[in-house]
């Protein structure tokens, strides 16, 4: 058999998907199911003084109505959801309950929960929930939590939950400053956003018929991590608990987390013996799922004359929101060691200051801290190119660990190590694709024409950390848990082959990547490969997906137990052969005897010996069947150069991406198909950010553009078809020499697009732009570098 | 209300409040949950389904708007094809699902419903779109996975072997 690993294999999953008979969670229905709707607050900060419920209750089909005190009365919850990332000892994290009691601390705060027995019949009764409220004065922002005039949460005397440093030698560091021939320093705002994973967030729980246990179906990336902390947080023993995630919608992070909604669900089944489901509406969401994003960033760069690189200092302050939700705190952190970027930089210290505002919780969204890190790096690079006088390709080159030459095992500032690294040749082929020289050609053409539509170039090299990871990393950062993976690989007794995997998926394609695993590992068909998982009852152990982690801690789980299923089959084979084990070779699936090929056998073969175990060699347990708990050692690290090309119409402010250019690695390629597909999303994400979307909020905490009508999802119109390279650097970290490929996309793109906003102003003197780049906020920019003043506010 | 529809060519005759969305009734009622729903605002396509040969966003029309008509979901569209003598393949599939598979132009799969319904819609209408006239015709389509590259690509390629 060829390689199967490596080759853009068609997806498994698209079948179902393509025809309609894939089964999201709002496609499962159950007889006798009830409906939950949720009342949410409209302020941001405010006093419940009064709820009546009697108009709802007096409705067609309402069973229940219930408010916060009512729930923790009936014994609802033995804890509060689940902060999993106390990032110090003191940090602040005040109680947060599915429903709120007493006072509310954002829009969309669930108040009280409807439950009634048609979907149209939960939203009816709703609206006849009657909540009175104080309102109270809303830390609307973070500058204004911040300022602390405003307290988000009116029992604490502050809103600064937590103060996280990371300065590996501050003395250095003093010294590097102090001795710079150019510091460059620059504030950035990474705007809050929206994840909107098509598939809105959606629950529903079913206790058995027999009593005992209760299975939750809900749109989560995480059902094994939701299952511990359900049991935690409800008191429902968690082996009376099974999660199963059906074909979820995407999730780009926003379906990492443990929501009111599934605790509602899940405790309200288990205590009422009925099913319990409910399905967010987009214009809810906004409210009711996370956001991402949402800090201010400090940046300063020390370099010689030369603008090689002495020390980086970073300060942020991070938006909160109104609740520490899974790993809300931890978000800036994992960017935290990625602000020196690419570059070889001596010097480096990072803090970071976590503030409580009255608006819906932050966590993670596609790449949580790493495209922050990324932006506020590569946009600064551009800073000190334009201080030194030389070009943005030359900045980095002149900055590249190595020299922009391979490397394995670097060891940062930050005191991270890089896995492996090799900048130079991603720039060069980058730079080559967009035909550098042309558009820096037709970008002086049209300065030199005054064209009234001007060319803009950025660049961006990023390189991030994946496949989280470690455990000892993470529990040294005060994370709650390991990150370890976990397989199962089994061959049936027909020779057909069980993979059971802990990650989770939600449109990675991991049926069919981890097919071509075992195809490659084992010499069998991958067509002949089943993967099982999410579903805490078929795949017990596992910590699911986020964090680019498949590939680079699951995926390879299944290749060390495919391994060690060829292992056994070995002793078995060895033994029919009547030969040394260390004389029985293994290709393409077939198992002979050195020097004796015409007799052989294959592993699929060898499924039913185990299974009938009639004659196995002494001390060989019956069954193929191997599993791994696989705990890297460090973390992956990909990286690549993206190059965006933007127009700018001078006279509206509009700004048209017309070229796209990335080159990434990832290390070893299990399926480039797959690979180019994640790309491709996350060039679009990181790319929305910079351009369309924002999570806008008015002073009082309300946010004005909670639809699609008004967040701006990029559409066919907005985006360039792109053309993508790649180079392959394998990994050290793991055998299989590869890393992670889901959010490198978004990491690249927001700087590479802004960068290029900013070169096509540059005449103007204009070098930096906050996001998104609206065509108000380029119009005002072009204007007031004019002395022409604004057209309004941007 | 009685409501009467031929959706996939079955014909549907069911009791609905008036206020039922067209989506709700053909994934609550009928059980036809291929058909997807993202927004509430009528933006996003992923409701998209044919109504009388046309595409339509079915969160956007009252299901007794449609009383008397014919629809065609997803569920439908490859059966629909090969009575219109459109060859399905071994899968099944009509020429516009296998050309978003052969493209990857799905990921996680919930805007591919109505975005293959859009693009088959879009082809009739316009059999010589090209990249540009494919991308306006999927203008009200999200899709947040493929960043539309490979699902642009799986609409020129339908187009050229259809």
């Amino acid at each position: 058999m060829t390689a199967v690993m490596g080759t853009p294999m068609l997806r498994k999953e698209d079948g179902k998907l393509l025809t309609g008979e894939g089964k999201f969670v709002d496609d499962i229905h159950v007889p006798g199911e009830l409906w939950m709707g949720m009342v949410r607050s409209p302020h941001a900060k405010a006093t419940i003084t009064s709820i009546d419920a009697s108009g709802a209750l007096a409705m067609p089909g309402v069973q229940a109505v219930h408010t916060g005190p009512d729930l923790a009365d009936m014994g609802l919850w033995i804890a509060p959801l689940p902060c999993a990332w106390p990032v110090t000892p003191d940090m602040l994290n005040p109680p947060h309950f599915p429903v709120a009691s007493g006072e509310v601390h954002h829009v969309g705060e669930i108040v009280a929960v409807v439950l009634a027995d048609s979907r149209y019949g939960a939203a009816d009764a709703i609206d006849e929930v009657v909540v009175h409220y104080d309102s109270l004065p809303a830390a609307a922002s973070v500058a204004e939590a911040r300022d602390g005039d405003v307290l988000a949460h009116s029992d604490l005397d502050t809103n600064k939950a937590y103060h996280w440093p990371l300065v590996p030698d501050p003395d250095a560091l003093d010294a590097a400053f102090a001795g710079a021939d150019v510091v460059v320093a620059a504030d950035f705002v990474q705007q809050r956003l929206i994840p909107t994973a098509m598939e809105p967030r959606g629950v529903l729980a079913v206790p058995s018929p027999h009593g005992g246990d209760i299975t939750l179906y809900s749109a989560t990336q995480v059902p094994h991590i939701l299952k511990v902390m359900a049991a935690a947080t409800t008191g429902i023993p968690e082996n009376q608990i099974r999660i199963i995630a059906p074909a979820v919608g995407g999730g780009f992070g926003a379906k990492l987390n443990i929501n009111p909604d599934e605790i509602l669900a899940l405790t309200l089944a288990n205590k009422l013996g009925r099913a319990v489901r409910w399905t967010e509406s987009r214009s809810e969401a906004a409210g009711s799922t996370h956001q991402g994003r949402g800090q201010l960033q400090h940046i300063e760069l020390a370099a010689d004359s030369n603008g090689k690189l002495q020390g980086v200092r970073v300060h942020v302050d991070a938006d909160m929101g109104a609740y520490m939700m899974l790993i809300t705190p931890g978000v800036p952190l994992l960017g935290s060691f990625l602000y020196t970027g690419v570059y070889d930089v001596p010097a480096f210290g990072f803090t970071c200051d976590g503030y409580f505002t009255n608006m819906t919780p932050t966590d993670a969204y596609r790449g949580a801290g790493r495209p922050e890190a990324s932006y506020a790096i590569e946009r600064a690079m551009d800073l000190l190119a334009l201080e030194v006088g030389v070009g943005p390709d030359e900045i980095r080159r002149r900055n590249y660990i190595n020299g922009g030459e391979a490397f394995e095992n670097h060891e940062a500032a930050s005191t991270l190590v890089f896995d492996s690294g090799h900048y130079g040749p991603s720039l060069d082929r980058a730079l080559e694709m967009a035909d550098y020289e042309g558009l820096r050609a037709e970008q002086s053409r049209r300065r030199e024409a005054g064209d009234k539509v001007q060319l803009g170039i950025g660049m961006c090299t990023y390189v991030e950390i994946c496949g989280l990871a470690p455990s000892r990393a993470l529990g040294g950062l005060g994370y709650g848990a390991g990150g370890w993976e976990h397989a199962t690989v089994r061959m049936l007794p027909t020779g057909k082959v069980e993979v059971v995997s802990g990650s989770t998926p939600h449109g990675q394609g991991h049926e069919t990547a981890w097919s071509q695993i075992i195809a490659d590992k084992m010499g069998v068909s991958p067509h002949d490969v089943t993967v099982l998982h999410s579903d805490t009852a078929m795949s017990p152990l596992g910590l699911d997906t986020y964090g680019s982690r498949s590939l680079a801690v699951g995926g390879v789980a299944i290749a060390m137990a495919a391994d060690k299923v060829v292992e056994k089959a070995r002793l078995i084979a060895a033994h029919q052969f009547e030969a040394a084990p260390e004389d029985v070779q293994f290709e393409n699936g077939s198992f002979s005897v050195a020097g004796s090929p015409s007799s052989s056998v294959h592993i699929q073969e060898l499924g039913f010996a185990a299974f009938a175990a009639h004659d196995l060699p002494d001390g060989i347990e019956p069954n193929l069947q191997e599993q791994v708990s696989f705990d890297p050692p460090n973390f992956a690290f990909p990286f690549g150069t993206h190059v965006a090309v933007v127009e700018v119409d001078e006279d509206t402010g509009g700004v048209k991406l017309t070229g796209y250019f990335a080159v990434d690695d990832c290390g070893n390629q299990v399926n480039p198909l797959i690979v180019e597909g994640q790309v491709h999303g996350g060039i679009v994400q990181g790319a929305a950010q910079a351009l369309f979307e924002e999570a806008a909020y008015d002073d009082e905490g309300n946010i004005t553009n909670p639809s699609l009508m008004d967040y701006l999802v990029p559409s066919t119109m907005e985006m360039p078809s792109m053309k993508l390279d790649s180079t392959t650097t394998p990994s050290t970290t793991n055998p299989l020499g590869v890393k992670g490929v889901g959010e490198a996309g978004t990491i690249g793109s927001a700087a590479a697009v802004i960068n290029a906003v900013c070169d096509a102003l540059s005449p103007h003197g204009i070098s930096d732009l906050e996001m998104p780049a609206s065509p108000q906020r380029v119009w005002n920019a072009i204007n007031r570098a004019s002395g022409n003043g604004e057209g309004g506010a941007s | 209300m009685k409501l009467t529809l031929t959706v996939n060519g079955t014909t549907h005759t069911s009791e609905v409040e008036p206020r039922t969305l067209l989506v709700h009734h053909l994934r609550d009622n009928l059980g036809l949950t291929g058909t997807n729903i993202g927004c509430d605002t009528s933006s996003c396509g992923a409701c998209t389904v044919h109504f009388e040969g046309q595409s339509v966003k079915s969160c956007t029309m009252l299901a007794v708007q449609a009383d008397g008509g014919e629809i065609t979901t997803i569920e439908g569209l490859a059966d629909q094809a090969q009575q219109a003598g459109i060859s399905t393949g071994d899968q099944d599939w009509h020429p516009m699902q296998e050309a978003f598979h052969q493209c990857h132009g799905l990921q996680c799969g919930y805007c591919t419903p109505g975005m293959v319904m859009a693009a088959t819609s879009l082809l009739e209408e316009n059999p010589d779109a090209d990249e540009g006239g494919v991308r306006e015709g999927l203008e009200g389509n999200l899709c947040r996975c493929t960043g539309y590259h490979n699902i642009v690509k799986a609409v020129l390629q339908a187009k050229g072997g259809a």
